[in-house]
């Protein structure tokens, strides 16, 4: 039995506007508890939960394992790179002086399209595969991408090669320049505040469109996809064309996020690309619970926080033990990543918070044959 | 001419390499349906204890042409202890699991193990001791050293003792028993769980032995070292046809000139546009054209399932 | 509910992570912000970056500085990038926080780049001491400082002396393709190219990279005088083994990414002959070189690679802040970008840029298993 202040306190928690209030002053409660660069770090954990949603619908909806998922990251942030920096001004003299510079209205979506079109030319050769094998040819895919980013400075400089496109305009709308304090309502709220509305409101959005996705008829087909293609596709799923729209909306909300982190850091190199990026975001699904929204952002708040977690808590921890540095927090957070997936799998399959679905069809109880 | 000459040897003792790390990959796909992933780490695991164990033997006065079968036997007891425990751990518990748990487990494998070598060896790239006179020999201009051809020999003769081994012994029977069909394996009693530990051991013991050849060909052994040889492996074993042990030693060795020619030629036949920095980039397209075009691979007898 | 009870925990871990920043003193208290990567691959090399900068900020301290009239303390605000570009932001965020008057970092072009834009935006002082990327300085930030030569001013004097004084005509690039290799490659190539030199083949290999005789073999084809690897010494290490292995005779020569005692370890004999850069003077042949030397292994390690640097820019910035009597950024910057200082690497002055004018390069070589130094050159025109 529930006494009376828990019961309102489990109230509070459940009621929407409660949330909206935490969420709205947690940039300045975290600023005047840590200050800006604890902020900060709450910005690329939005960026992550966005992430980690988006390949949530390619893996926990569809089933597909995409281990290059980086790659339309990537594909969004040089999207906006290009547009909004004078690189390609210099590279190529016949475009506009000082480069192109498209309002970001008009960059967001064509960073989503483009990182969709990439998705499509992902998924079309790789359909017919099996999971296993999806999952190497992806990890191919993440890492040619990189290896062009990395290549595409000659013959002609298109990429600016391991050089990074530095220079990125910041992102503005209309004529609210995020980079700088802005006074608002009769308050100063700096630029990393800022940042964090406009995340928060994409990862919002991403849920939302996650959650209609999840129950639309879409949604269901996706699952049907993933518990068994073939009777999937005997009851009438063009599972063709799913499984490619599971890939292209994937990779637009990647995009999108990737163009997103492109104007907020203002530089992007091919380094920030990387295979073990991919495997991170991966790692956020599967310890949140693959196909369960709430899972899923609770894996990506946990990973993306964990390591400036550790950093402060392992070295003076292992100062005052040992008196010196034994393991240093970058291997023991991976150690925790690899550990972390293994166990999981073992005895967690569905995830920190599975989704109910899904907890029944990876229990211990289930007896799937081998394929 | 000579350049072709040479850039074939450098093809086939890097593809000879490839092609016993492949064995790996095959073996264990043949008989689990599994990739498993930490392979390669296992390979640089080898490589790691071999190094180990060399400097301690040769430091206490070991002669040197005992020392090298000594460090061999070490690291092919480590990695195999190491094979049978990933099995047993990682992969025995999700034999019935849906197909993407147990690939999951084995990327955490990777990275645990790449993560406890970096502890254990430290993040600098550790020097192979000088042991092999490098002496080149030249034969008409092209160049082969002692090393590069006893890599190349053993691992042929590598790979001829385990297809012996598969096709002639009891083991090897049981083996393909349980390729073919695990139930009926067990029925006509074959101690599956002890012919699976088997075969990650005995893939093991070559990985061990690709990494101490790795590590003696180029003087040095790292904890990154295993993870792009492990893909590249795997990539060959696809493209001689997975499953089937022939297929990964030709997909090994074409794997290897391929990247060896690539790299040197199509730098002057794109003119210029794609050059030796794609390098790694063809046994990724390698892997997913044979994937998308023939998935049974060059040797592939049977059809690919691929639900 | 145990969910609520694991959010509880996160915000009780958050809060603990925060530091007091707090200082009893009566003197002023100067923060000046470092950073390098601590931890990761190139820890070594961060930690070196951090106990250069440390020593200079102590020596300042026993030298017990005064400006504006008080007595300053100068405090080291230390933050781990983890060559990471966007950690850098995060620390680069941090150190704004922790009201520093001037950052001494980043370690690599990755990080420095991200992190200077945010410096910029708040007004506060940076100078790498080891970033060579062009694009550092040519964003058109009046923060950004370097006390190193960048991949122009290194590339142009690789590419002379490759050409004048090792007098070769046909020259073999391989790069890493990395920013740092890129860069040099490019620059060098520029330069060799300007003093009349072939460049018979540029290719290619990366930062993992241990097998390099394909594109080995091809560069033999072409029989270049001179291989010039522009990369880090892990790959140039086995690279000069298997030059040797392939029979092929040609001079080689680094950027300062082979000037270690790692490059010789993993070459073995083959390093033999082997020429790389450094950016400056040798320390011997400074003043106040040597005995820098000695105190600082005295106090902390050999010196792996960037130390000196560190060391010269945080007193390069006190220097400045002497000057202009002040320690806001504001009116200090002014008498940074004016200053003409002798450090223990060189004689420091900037550009209208930022970039170190006139920097020196001393060009080393492998002679029984040992670096030595050859000759110093400057870099004209600029």
């Amino acid at each position: 039995m529930q006494n009376a202040p828990e019961k309102r306190l489990h109230k509070l928690l459940h009621s929407r506007s409660f949330w909206v209030c935490a969420l709205l002053l947690l940039p300045f409660a975290t600023d005047a508890l840590l200050g800006h660069g604890w902020v900060r770090i709450l910005d690329f954990a939005m960026l992550y939960i966005m992430l980690a949603l988006g390949l949530n619908i390619v893996i926990g909806y569809a089933g597909l394992l995409d281990l290059g998922y980086i790659a339309f990251f990537a594909v969004g942030a040089y999207c906006y790179a290009l547009t909004g920096s004078p690189h390609l001004a210099t590279a190529f003299p016949l475009s506009i002086e000082g480069g192109v510079h498209w309002p970001f209205w008009v960059v967001l979506p064509f960073a989503a399209l483009l990182a969709g079109g990439f998705g499509i030319l992902l998924g079309a050769p790789t359909l017919r595969l099996r999971g296993d094998y999806l999952a190497i040819v992806t990890l191919g895919f993440g890492e040619i991408i990189r290896i062009f980013l990395n290549n595409l400075n000659a013959p002609v400089n298109l990429t600016n090669g391991p050089q990074g496109i530095s220079r990125i305009d910041p992102v503005s709308i209309a004529n609210l320049h995020l980079n700088v304090t802005q006074p608002l309502f009769g308050m100063e709220i700096p630029s990393v505040h800022l940042y964090f509305y406009l995340f928060l409101s994409f990862t919002w959005l991403v849920i939302l469109a996650s959650k209609r996705l999840e129950k639309s008829r879409i949604g269901r087909a996706w699952m049907a996809i993933r518990e068994d293609e073939i009777a999937a596709a005997a009851m009438g799923i063009n599972t063709r064309n799913l499984k490619l729209l599971a890939f292209a909306m994937g990779a637009a909300f990647g995009g999108a996020s990737g163009a997103l982190f492109a104007g907020f850091q203002g530089f992007v190199s091919p380094e920030s690309f990387s295979l073990m990026e991919s495997i991170m975001i991966l790692c956020m699904v599967v310890l949140g619970g693959m196909g369960n929204i709430a899972g899923v952002i609770l894996g990506g708040v946990l990973l993306a926080i964990l390591p400036e977690m550790l950093r402060h808590s392992v070295i003076p921890l292992q100062q005052g033990l040992f008196g010196k540095i034994i393991v240093d927090p970058e291997s023991l957070r991976m150690l925790l990543f690899g550990g972390a997936l293994i166990v999981m799998m073992l005895y967690r399959p569905a995830g920190l918070l599975p989704s109910r679905v899904r907890r029944r069809e990876l229990g211990s109880d289930e007896m799937a044959e081998k394929p | 001419m000579e350049t072709f000459l040479q850039q074939l040897i450098n093809g086939l003792v890097q593809g000879s390499v490839y092609a016993l790390v492949a064995l790996g990959y095959t073996m264990v796909y043949g008989i689990l349906g599994l990739i498993n992933f930490a392979h390669g780490e296992v390979v640089m695991i080898g490589a790691m204890l071999a190094i180990s164990s060399l400097n301690v033997l040769l430091g206490n006065g070991v002669s040197p042409l005992l020392a090298l079968p000594l460090c061999a036997v070490i690291a092919m007891l480590g990695c195999m202890a190491l094979g049978y425990g990933i099995e047993r751990i990682a992969y025995r518990p999700l034999r019935h699991a849906p197909r993407l748990a147990p690939l999951i487990t084995a990327i955490g494998v990777s990275i645990v193990l790449q993560n406890l070598a970096m502890m254990i060896w430290g993040r600098d790239y550790l020097p192979f001791p000088k042991f092999f006179s490098n002496n080149p020999h030249s034969f008409g201009g092209v160049i082969i050293s002692d090393i590069q051809l006893l890599i190349f020999v053993l691992a042929l003769t590598l790979m001829g003792l385990l297809l012996l081994l598969v096709q002639r012994t009891r083991l090897g029977r049981a083996m393909r028993a349980v390729a073919e069909n695990q139930q009926a394996a067990l029925l006509m009693g074959v101690d599956i769980n002890r012919v699976i530990s088997l075969t990650f051991m005995l893939g093991s013991a070559l990985a061990a032995l690709a990494g101490i050849m790795v590590s003696a060909n180029y003087g040095l052994a790292h904890y990154y070292m295993g993870f792009l040889l492990g893909l590249k492996a795997f990539t060959a074993a696809v493209l001689g046809g997975i499953g089937n042990l022939k297929g990964a030693m030709l997909g090994g060795l074409v794997l290897g000139l391929i990247e060896s020619l690539g790299a040197g030629y199509i730098g002057d036949l794109s003119g210029g546009f794609f050059g030796s920095n794609y390098q790694d980039v063809f046994a990724f397209f390698i892997l997913i054209a044979v994937l998308v075009f023939r998935p049974s691979g060059l040797l592939g007898e049977r059809i690919a399932e691929r639900a | 509910m145990p969910r609520y009870y694991l959010l509880l925990l996160i915000a009780a871990l958050l809060t603990g992570c925060g530091k007091p920043a707090q200082n009893p003193n009566n003197e002023l208290t100067v923060r000046i912000g470092a950073s390098a990567p601590l931890t990761g691959p190139q820890a070594h090399i961060g930690k070196d970056n951090e106990s250069g900068t440390r020593m200079a900020i102590d020596d300042a301290n026993t030298r017990g500085i005064v400006i504006g009239g008080r007595k300053i303390h100068f405090e080291l605000i230390s933050e781990d990038d983890q060559a990471d570009p966007k950690t850098a932001t995060i620390v680069a965020q941090k150190l704004v926080d922790s009201k520093v008057s001037g950052v001494i970092g980043h370690l690599n072009s990755g990080t420095t780049i991200p992190a200077s834009r945010i410096y910029n935006d708040n007004g506060i002082v940076q100078i790498s001491p080891s970033a060579t990327a062009v694009a550092y300085t040519t964003q058109g930030f009046k923060t950004a400082f370097r006390v190193m030569a960048n991949d122009a001013q290194q590339g142009l004097v690789l590419g002379q002396y490759a050409t004048k004084n090792l007098g070769a005509a046909k020259i073999a690039v391989i790069d890493d393709q990395t920013g740092y290799g890129q860069g040099l490659a490019d620059q060098f190539i520029k330069s060799a190219q300007a003093n009349g030199a072939t460049i018979v083949a540029h290719e290619y290999t990366n930062d993992k990279a241990y097998d390099f005789t394909a594109v080995l073999t091809k560069v033999k084809s072409k029989q270049p005088d001179l291989l010039f690897y522009a990369g880090m010494d892990p790959q140039a290490g086995p690279m000069a083994k298997q030059l040797k292995s392939l029979a092929l005779n040609l001079k080689f020569l680094m950027g300062d990414g082979g000037y270690t005692p790692q490059f010789i370890k993993l070459a073995g004999d083959a390093a033999e002959g082997s020429y790389a850069s450094l950016p400056g003077v040798p320390l011997a042949k400074m003043p106040g070189g040597s005995e820098f030397e000695k105190r600082f292994v005295a106090k902390y390690q050999p010196i792996q690679l960037y130390a000196p640097y560190c060391y010269d820019a945080v007193n390069v910035l006190i220097a400045a802040m002497q000057k202009a009597d002040s320690v806001e950024p504001a009116k200090y910057l002014p008498a940074l970008a004016a200053i003409s200082y002798d450090g223990v690497t060189a004689n420091i002055k900037f550009d209208a840029k930022g970039d170190l004018q006139g920097g020196a390069i001393t060009l080393y070589q492998v002679k029984n298993g040992k670096w030595q130094a050859l000759e110093t050159l400057g870099t004209a025109g600029h």
